[in-house]
């Protein structure tokens, strides 16, 4: 290479390399502050009594012995908050025809799912808060539950919110290209339909949230476990009727999130609602039970697909109908109608097929709302094309590898747009296919698995292409009307010694967000990860964002940073250059120096620059003003969302038996664009895998006909444990978007939307000797025998 | 109920005298009345060892025992085996691997990988697997945790 190095790739860059955590050592050391760490005076705790029933009236309420109890503060019904809020709708407009009906922080008269908060008991303790709303008299008048989504669309269906009209939330139809003459020619039809059960996120802190209202100040102070601080802030103004400088959210620690955690909550507001009628911090943290009925559920999908094939595998059409169940209503602000229209929007995307139609129906029902979890969509659109795909491999008696490789879209042949109207910029679906197929030794295992066979020995091997959605514009949200910044910011300050504070939009849940932000500043400023300072989390500490979700922290959020950094380091030269009677474009910045551009000698330390811009101004050329802090925003305008792709595959030995199923190895070949830390991008990958997994084969929120949850603990409730899950390898290719000069796509959750899809055709490959096929998630050692007919 | 029970035992090395309700658990007491933050509760069953802490010398489920047994134990939890270096592999190696996202888990991962270290010095991948087994994470996919554990079984094995 000839010339000076671009900003991304000088002589001591951090990108690309794998930086451990800065501010992991904390977390490891006993010293995360999540909200149920931060103690204040006055503080006062929340517990929630909850409706028992799916569906009923509230009949009649007597707190009178609770507001006697030992150590109660307060009782709080939804009379006490009456006019003290405005009533929230999960509806967008750019989602034509969505409806949905007014939700409150507590139940006003009539009780929609089991978990909805009835009561609040503010309390000294949250142990006597509970006590107090053991004493809470309550009668409930039961109401016909609606749990079947079936059920809820059938003509004549009683309507779960009456002024609605029916149960239908939202629906889209596409219809791309012809799709009946290309099922009437085709050589080959599969259909199969597919269900996947309702779970949720189970994130290992609780949604918390300490509202904390100073009336004197008129100022409301939230330190909350979210992905989205300036988002809720707004929410908290608009629905609180406060002045938008009044409100302020905090977001420290953040044990776990995964989409759980960016929803308006009926018991969060109500005890921010609590904190401004008394005037002191009130805490709510939700317990475990309290999690798992009223956090929001996810998938909940039963879908009918079809698949037209010529004689040499082409695919000529897909056809899908998705039916998903969202609970009462929509979820607030960014409606539940976002993971259908996703599956609907990326089934068969990976593929050239120009033939598509596809039918979403999003129906109400008595269960807890749905809404967006990690890989939203994702992992039901590649979970079906991805075992239709095998379905017709076994039909035409083609090799599934090679059925892919015969209809992914060309890497040559981009920028492509899908059937369903998505653009893809440009992938490397053929390249990532090739070089996990070479990783995982594909014909080796094939190999070995059929001498396995021999022997009585049952392993499949599933693959499974995708494409992910990140990154996402202003048309994802903002333009239908939600407070949703798709933009982020960042703003980078020279201290007086040399090193940067560094104020991001985005959030840390854990992802290394924090790091990723530092080594983009570092390398462009040459200084050390150790001199760059990040903040995060904080509304009135950081400039506006989104925040992190949909994978867009490093895509956007790195962004930001980038531009940031270069508008510093601009300034600096500039400052220096002035200090030195040298041309800026004949500076640099390494090390820690101001240097020359050519040679590197080093004129000036930094910290030598930053203490005569702050405590020797009258040695500078009159005229000159430093300006050491520079702030730079993102947004993605050319695409409406980036595309990351990739591919999967899954190795596992099912026992016929007893149905058990053991996963032997997992591989992921993905290309989030630009790789900022290998380190930290793998991990999210496996992490993603792993909770994919979750959904594949053990996870289910199991409700009976009256809309009871059966499982609602971690003992009945199954997660992926580290005795189960398998070493996952994962390898990189890299295609920079072109829109950014960074050039990362995004990497959060391509694991979790492709991993089901990879188990379940593993599973169906272990079964192809016994004729048989699951398409029900979770596969459980009951469906797998309920399969081989010893159930 | 509001009854309490005078108790007296070593926290991290220091004594340690409270009145306590018999309902507190262990979890609440050092939370709540010691400040000792770094053990957390989350699933409140015994389930997901985000609230392992170590009593007389072997680990337990915090959330499942009562401050009102422990009248005359010696606890120690994440906070003391930090600052007397007891995890110090544990932990640099879970730096290094990057084993740790959100931190809700971490203090009961190591707390469980270092009972697995002192029985089992040399452990496979297979048993690492196996004696983190009851502890939960929902963001790493145990893999890197894993791989941390027999890093630093390897860094161990170079005590004096």
């Amino acid at each position: 290479m000839t010339g000076p190095l671009s900003s991304l790739d000088r002589p001591v860059s951090y990108i690309g390399k794998s930086v451990p955590r800065p501010n992991a050592k904390r977390l490891l050391a006993g010293r995360g502050r999540y909200v149920d760490d931060v103690r204040l005076p006055r503080l006062a705790h929340a517990a929630f009594l909850r409706c028992p029933y799916a569906h009923a009236r509230l009949a009649s309420l007597d707190v009178a012995a609770a507001v006697r109890a030992p150590g109660v503060i307060r009782v709080v019904t939804a009379k006490d908050l009456a006019g003290r809020y405005t009533p929230w709708v999960g509806t967008l407009t750019h989602f034509k025809g969505m409806k949905s009906a007014p939700q409150h922080p507590l139940v006003v008269e009539r009780a929609t799912w089991q978990g909805e908060p009835v009561v609040a008991v503010v309390a000294e303790s949250r142990a006597l808060a509970e006590d107090a709303v053991a004493q809470i008299d309550v009668a409930w008048e039961e109401l016909p539950p609606l749990t079947d989504m079936h059920a809820a669309l059938e003509p004549g269906a009683a309507p779960l919110h009456a002024e609605l009209g029916d149960n239908l939330c939202f629906t889209r139809t596409i219809d791309a290209g012809a799709v009946d003459a290309a099922f009437a020619a085709a050589d080959c039809v599969v259909e199969e339909s597919y269900s996947f059960a309702r779970h949720t996120g189970v994130c290992l802190e609780p949604r918390s949230i300490l509202a904390d209202f100073d009336s004197a100040a008129g100022s409301l102070t939230v330190h909350y476990s979210s992905q989205a601080p300036h988002m809720m802030k707004e929410i908290f103004a608009r629905h609180f009727r406060l002045p938008e400088s009044a409100v302020r959210v905090v977001c420290n620690d953040v044990g776990g999130s995964y989409g759980i955690k960016i929803h308006v909550y009926p018991d969060e507001m109500a005890t921010v609602a609590i904190a401004l009628l008394l005037g002191r911090p009130v805490k709510f943290i939700a317990d475990r039970l309290e999690s798992f009925v009223s956090d929001i559920h996810a998938r909940e999908h039963r879908i009918t697909a079809r698949m037209a094939l010529a004689k040499d595998g082409t695919i000529a059409a897909l056809a899908i109908d998705d039916v998903t169940g969202i609970g009462p209503y929509s979820t607030y602000p960014r409606t539940s109608v976002v993971e259908g229209n996703q599956v609907i929007g990326l089934a068969g995307s990976s593929y050239r097929c120009r033939n598509y139609r596809a039918q979403l129906r999003v129906a109400f029902q008595t269960k807890p709302p749905t809404t967006q979890y990690r890989a939203v969509g994702h992992p039901i659109a590649t979970a079906v094309t991805e075992a239709l795909i095998d379905r017709a491999a076994g039909a035409l008696g083609l090799d599934p590898a090679e059925l892919r490789r015969h209809n992914l879209i060309p890497d040559d042949a981009y920028p492509w747009t899908t059937a369903s109207g998505l653009k893809f910029e440009k992938l490397s679906q053929q390249a990532a296919l090739e070089k996990l197929l070479a990783l995982m030794d594909y014909d080796g295992l094939r190999r070995e698995q059929a001498a396995l066979r021999q022997r009585g020995v049952h392993r499949g091997i599933g693959l499974a292409c995708f494409v992910e959605l990140t990154n996402p514009g202003p048309a994802f949200y903002g333009v239908g009307g939600a407070p949703i910044s798709s933009q982020d910011g960042c703003t980078i300050r020279l201290d007086p010694g040399g090193s940067v504070t560094c104020a991001t939009g985005v959030t840390e849940q854990g992802q290394g967000t924090e790091t990723m932000v530092a080594q983009i500043v570092a390398s462009t400023l040459g200084l050390a990860l150790n001199q760059v300072r990040v903040v995060t989390g904080d509304t009135e500490r950081t400039p506006y964002g989104g925040g992190t979700w949909a994978s867009r922290g490093c895509g956007i959020g790195g962004e930001a940073a980038l531009q940031g950094a270069l508008a510093l380091k601009a300034n600096i030269l500039a400052l220096a250059g002035a200090m030195l009677q040298a041309e800026p474009v004949a500076l640099d910045l390494a090390g820690g120096w101001v240097v020359d551009r050519v040679g590197g000698n080093r004129r000036i330390g930094l910290d030598e620059v930053g203490r005569a811009a702050y405590f020797r101004g009258d040695t500078l050329p009159p005229g000159v003003q430093p300006e050491l802090v520079a702030t730079r925003h993102y947004m993605p305008r050319q695409y409406p969302f980036a595309f990351t792709n990739g591919v999967q595959a899954c190795y596992l030995e099912l026992d016929v038996e007893t149905g058990f199923i053991k996963l032997l190895k997992h591989w992921v070949v993905e290309d989030c664009g630009r790789v900022v830390n290998p380190l930290l991008v793998e991990e999210q990958i496996r992490g993603g895998v792993v909770q994919g997994i979750g959904g594949a084969l053990f996870e289910e929120c199991i409700y009976d006909d009256r809309g009871q949850l059966l499982n609602g603990t971690l003992a009945d409730y199954l997660v992926p444990m580290a005795g189960e899950m398998p070493d996952i390898m994962v390898e990189h290719v890299e295609t920079p978007t072109a829109e950014s000069m960074l050039g990362a796509k995004g990497a959060g959750e391509a694991g979790t939307g492709g991993a089901p899809a990879a188990v379940m055709n593993a599973v169906n490959d272990a079964l192809a000797p016994f004729k048989v096929r699951i398409t029900a998630q979770p596969i459980s050692p009951r469906r797998v025998l309920a399969a081989l007919g010893k159930a | 109920m509001r009854e309490t029970v005078a108790i007296r035992l070593t926290v991290n090395g220091t004594t340690v005298e409270r009145d306590v309700q018999p309902r507190l658990n262990l979890v609440d007491f050092l939370r709540d009345e010691l400040g000792l933050t770094g053990t957390h509760w989350s699933c409140e069953h015994g389930a997901c060892g985000a609230c392992t802490v170590r009593v007389d010398g072997e680990i337990v489920r915090g959330c499942l025992i009562f401050a009102v047994q422990l009248d005359g134990a010696t606890v120690e939890t994440i906070e003391g085996l930090t600052e007397s270096g007891a995890l110090a592999e544990l932990q640099a190696a879970f730096h290094a691997r990057n084993a740790v996202q959100c931190g809700f888990c971490t203090a009961g991962m190591l707390l469980t990988a270092d009972a697995l270290l002192r029985r089992d010095p040399d452990p496979r991948r297979e048993t690492i697997r196996a004696a983190l087994s009851a502890n939960y994470c929902r963001c790493t996919g145990y893999h890197a945790i894993v791989d941390a554990v027999a890093e630093a079984a390897r860094e161990r094995a170079k005590r004096p």
